[in-house]
């Protein structure tokens, strides 16, 4: 060191003027305690500040993150789920449908069977009511038909055919052989 | 005016040089004492009062920006974090590598912000007068980079490993050793702390220099000499205003290049390889 500045010491005597590469030695110090304290101040009072704000900041973003994703895969579950849900009824819902239009035929079926069966019983009952009331009506005539034509037959014969057994043997076998007749023609007919 | 009567009065004039630099003592004593052969002026001089202030306006600034710890930063803060995190992330992290820069930030950020300070003192008005322009005040910086990252390199590697890792480049053998260790010698452990005091005080010293003499180069056409010399006079002020913006920017380069250095010197200290 001394051989380094001895020429340039030399020198600046010789010039008369200042060498500014010379040091000022209290400068030296001074510098170097300044910039120490600066540096033991900054590092326990400034620095671990810094570090721990940018620390914090980083976790409360990186927390923020994770718990929008906890929070987005908790919205996918529950959509799932009700997704899910919904299909579910959807089905249900179909199921129900398809019953129910079952249901609907079976009961027009039945509605329609009923109805079927009523009416055929009510033919019938009217039916048989009319050959009731044919019957009542032919038997009715039967008598009166009889009593009337033995009477007439009395007034032509001029005598009393009061004999009851016979008169009514007699017109019983007319009556027959005009059933006969009309049955006979009625088979013409539908013949025809 | 005639020609020999400029000359003369040309001859007057006193080009700034280094006495410039050397400022009286703060209270007017005259004490002086003698250090390599040169008489020092004896007492507190305006830079020393300087670099002390701008510890304490780097320390407060950076204080007040860091103390609320807000996630939401206010303007202060964001503005501290901002000037933090460039020094933390593209000079510590990116060159010193994300294993190791942790424990440098703190010299990394502190050195950096120290010399920017002291640097603009050249451009801040009323005070004027770059710290650094003084040689002594660089000369501790420097050889603390160089203790510190040497340092760390012996703390890394061992005493041996460590000459060893700036010294032998790997890949070569035999002769060539002989020639290159001396070589990587000189530029890696000798020559570092030179270059960093001389190139961030070279630029400090002639800077304010230039200015200095534009600014009575100036005043000496415009006021001592006038009439015709008068325009070049004024053409050496708006030079003076163009330079000083010039120099703000180099203010600003010095303090990068000197730490961003420091980085590269502890990174290649610390590195496992080559």
């Amino acid at each position: 060191m001394q051989a380094l500045i001895a020429p340039l010491a030399t020198q600046a005597a010789e010039d008369g003027k200042l060498n500014p590469l010379l040091p000022h030695t209290i400068e030296i110090v001074l510098s170097l305690v300044v910039f120490g304290l600066l540096f033991f101040a900054v590092k326990k009072w400034v620095v671990p500040n810094f570090e721990t704000t940018f620390e914090e900041r980083t976790k409360a973003i990186e927390g923020g993150l994770a718990a929008a994703e906890d929070k987005q895969a908790e919205a996918d579950a529950k959509l799932a789920d009700l997704e899910q849900q919904l299909a579910d009824a959807r089905h249900e819902a179909a199921r129900i449908r398809e019953e129910a239009r079952e249901h609907g035929a079976a009961i027009v079926a039945e509605m329609r069977d009923q109805a079927q069966a009523e009416s055929a019983r009510i033919v019938e009952h009217g039916k048989a009511q009319i050959e009731a009331e044919r019957q009542q009506a032919v038997t009715a005539l039967r008598a009166e038909v009889g009593s009337l034509a033995t009477s007439l037959a009395g007034r032509i014969v001029g005598e009393s055919l009061e004999d009851d057994d016979r008169s009514a043997r007699v017109v019983e076998r007319f009556l027959v052989d005009l059933e006969t007749i009309e049955a006979s023609a009625a088979a013409g007919n539908g013949a025809n | 005016m005639t020609y020999a009567a400029a000359v003369v009065r040309a001859d007057g004039f006193t080009p700034p040089g280094p006495g410039d630099f050397d400022l009286p003592a703060i209270g007017g004593g005259h004490d002086t004492f003698e250090m390599f052969g040169q008489s020092f002026v004896l007492g507190v001089t305006k830079p020393m009062l300087q670099i002390v202030l701008a510890a304490v306006v780097v320390f407060v600034f950076f204080w007040a920006a860091s103390r609320r710890r807000a996630m939401v930063p206010s303007r202060l803060q964001f503005v501290g974090e901002g000037a933090y995190g460039f020094v933390r992330n593209s000079m510590g992290r990116d060159i010193i590598g994300a294993h190791d820069f942790a424990r440098y930030v703190p010299y990394l950020f502190a050195l950096f912000f120290f010399i920017l300070v002291n640097n603009l003192f050249a451009t801040i008005p009323f005070i004027q007068f770059p710290t650094f322009s003084r040689a002594g005040m660089v000369y501790s910086l420097a050889i603390l980079s160089w203790v510190i990252y040497n340092a760390a390199g012996i703390q890394r590697h061992g005493f041996v490993g460590y000459l060893k890792h700036q010294t032998v480049p790997p890949g070569i053998g035999g002769p060539m050793l002989i020639l290159l260790v001396p070589l990587e010698f000189m530029s890696n452990i000798l020559v570092r702390p030179v270059t960093l005091a001389l190139r961030l005080f070279c630029n400090m010293f002639a800077g304010h220099l230039l200015l200095i003499l534009f600014a009575l180069g100036g005043e000496y056409l415009i006021v001592e000499m006038g009439g015709a010399y008068a325009p070049v006079g004024v053409l050496a002020w708006v030079l003076f205003i163009l330079v000083a913006f010039l120099e703000i920017l180099i203010q600003f380069l010095q303090a990068y290049v000197f730490v961003l250095l420091n980085a590269m010197y502890i990174s290649g200290a610390v590195a496992e390889e080559h």
